[in-house]
């Protein structure tokens, strides 16, 4: 067989991913009616003939979902449009009662804004390209889970027509991880703001992402995927990364990327192409000739403004400054502000700021991840934490029972004195008591005791685990140290 | 320009309507005199006018955010053609 040997050119590829985020607004009622938003109802129970849109009903536009979503576009570095209006928006759908959304297609109410955030050691800023406000669909549910191969679905009307901002980025963002530090940066944001729960296990929270590849140094934009059914952060990086493996494949071999629109697979861990019933290019936008248009009173703005809290990356600037924590510290308190409002309240009760950060970032978010519970479930209280560190500092327990006790008190918001009588964990400070123990570990670990003698200092950590072991941690390990040292070495 | 009795039936199916051929054939008819009465209106010159998009001139109509009663279950699913377990059922979305 004769051999042919083709060389490929290599070409380098940028990366270009634009997002859209979904969130849904913590209005109490919906957008046009007054029926409630709260989430887990019964299905259908949250329904009225404005949200299931029966005919000749009016929407009538809730303000309080005009004040989030300006509110959102202040967060995001956005200026307020002095005024707005809606359009509709037309497609076939079973989730879309009206077939046709309610939303705002070139007079958004927010435009050009951006998020800032830290990646890799550099300052990275990713343009808002707008925000406009809308109305949520209803809520689809496949049979056997999987829209591709549902012989039927189910719907739940309850939340179609809940307040929704549409985030939309700039094509600003260079590589799949890059998307997901700037999703987390956006959702503390919106987080902070109070405008959404963002609670993508809910759906309160969505993300498609737009991606496509261009050669190195070119300015055109290449053909571009969007990818839907983004389950988490996580899903959002593994699937962009799945399509920039997919895409360079493609331009590889000298082929085009097609333009079009592709589900996640999460099971498979791939993109599938995506083709609906009805699925129409053209969305036939018009004016929504049933809500007037509306004027955005600057001096509205400007109180929204105000209401404005301290936003993630002021916080974490603040932390560095007044609690001397290093950058990374900061950022990972300032996250959440539950979190971080709770490590203030920490070191207020207890002082000494890298320490309560070291229990925070290690045990608390452990334990928060581990029970899927949010800070203010916790029984455990910032005065509790203070007791328990004092405990520590007084050497009545050691560091590591301090963690012991410290899970128990996460779970039952009991007092550390309490919990460390009620299990008889004081820390054995005696020396009498601990001399024994030392002495018969030694006489247990011949071999270790002479590694010990003949200078081997780093076999002595061994002999005080085994002390620690023994006491079921409770020894002193300072006092344990100099136990071991003063019957092992020659000073 | 003209409405064929095709079109009618390709937009009836989109808006689940069921319409006999007799019906297609008219609403062809009628829709094709209502395109061509809005065309005359092109002859018009609209050039420098603004367009009119609400008859008439409102402008901020809120409501407060506060919770009113919903329709009871039943009563929000009666027109449905098919319902299983308190939900809206559809058949199959995607194509293959």
């Amino acid at each position: 067989m004769a051999t042919e040997t083709m060389v490929k050119p290599v070409t380098e590829y940028e990366v270009v991913i634009g997002l859209e985020i979904h969130a849904e607004l913590l209005t109490d009622a919906k957008v046009w009616c007054g029926c409630s938003t709260k989430f887990g109802a019964e299905p259908n129970t949250q329904v009225c003939p404005v949200c299931m849109g029966l005919p000749g009903t009016l929407p009538v536009l809730n303000r309080e979902a005009v004040a989030y979503a300006i509110k959102a576009g202040l967060a995001l570095n956005c200026s307020i449009a002095p005024e707005a209006r809606f359009d509709r928006k037309h497609y076939f759908y079973p989730d879309l009662p009206k077939a046709y959304q309610i939303t705002q297609n070139d007079h958004p109410l927010c435009r050009r804004g951006y998020v800032e955030f830290e990646l890799g050691g550099e300052t990275r800023r990713v343009g808002i390209h707008h925000i406009h406000l809308e109305e949520e669909a209803g809520k689809l549910m496949h049979a056997g889970d999987r829209l591709m191969e549902a012989e039927y679905s189910l719907i739940d009307y309850n939340r179609a027509g809940i307040p929704l901002i549409e985030i939309v980025t700039e094509p600003d963002i260079r590589s799949p991880e890059e998307a997901r530090v700037f999703l987390e940066n956006l959702k503390s944001i919106l987080e902070y703001t109070r405008v959404s729960d963002c609670r993508m296990e809910q759906g309160s929270l969505r993300v498609d992402a737009n991606i496509s590849l261009r050669p190195k140094g070119s300015t055109k934009f290449g053909n571009k995927a969007e990818i839907k059914n983004l389950n988490s952060f996580r899903a959002v990086q593994r699937a962009l990364e799945y399509e920039v493996r997919r895409q360079t494949e493609i331009l590889q071999r000298g082929e085009e990327v097609a333009a079009e629109t592709r589900h996640w697979d999460e099971t498979k861990g791939v993109t599938v192409a995506m083709r609906t019933k009805d699925e129409e290019d053209d969305y036939r936008y018009s004016p929504e000739p049933d809500i007037p248009p509306f004027e955005v009173d600057p001096a509205w703005v400007e109180r929204l403004r105000a209401q404005l809290p301290e936003l993630p990356r002021e916080k974490q600037q603040r932390f560095v400054e007044q609690y001397e924590l290093p950058a990374y510290d900061a950022g990972v308190l300032t996250a959440d502000a539950k979190v971080a409002d709770f490590f203030e309240a920490c070191v207020a009760a207890y002082g000494k700021p890298k320490i309560v950060s070291n229990w925070l970032m290690g045990e608390f978010l452990r334990l928060l991840r581990e029970d899927g519970a949010e800070v203010q479930d916790v029984p455990l209280t910032p005065e509790g934490l203070a007791e328990l560190l004092t405990l520590v500092d007084r050497g009545v327990i050691s560091g590591s029972i301090g963690k012991e006790v410290f899970e128990d008190m996460f779970r039952t918001g009991k007092s550390a004195a309490a919990i460390v009588k009620e299990r008889g964990l004081e820390q054995i400070s005696d020396e009498g008591e601990l001399a024994a123990v030392v002495d018969q570990v030694i006489a247990e670990n011949e071999d270790a005791a002479a590694k010990v003698r003949a200078g081997e200092m780093k076999t002595i950590g061994f002999l005080v685990g085994q002390v620690m072991q023994k006491t079921r941690g409770k020894a002193n390990p300072k006092l344990v140290n100099e136990l071991l040292r003063a019957r092992l070495v020659q000073e | 320009m003209k409405f064929t009795p095709e079109q009618v039936r390709a937009l009836a199916g989109q808006a689940r309507l069921g319409l006999t051929d007799e019906e297609a054939e008219r609403l062809a008819a009628q829709l094709t005199d209502v395109l061509q009465e809005a065309e005359r209106l092109k002859e018009l010159d609209v050039e420098g006018v603004e367009p009119t998009l609400f008859g008439v001139q409102l402008v901020n109509v809120w409501r407060d955010d506060a919770v009113e009663a919903s329709l009871p279950r039943d009563a929000a699913l009666a027109a449905a053609p098919d319902v299983q377990d308190g939900f809206v059922k559809v058949p199959r979305i995607v194509e293959e």
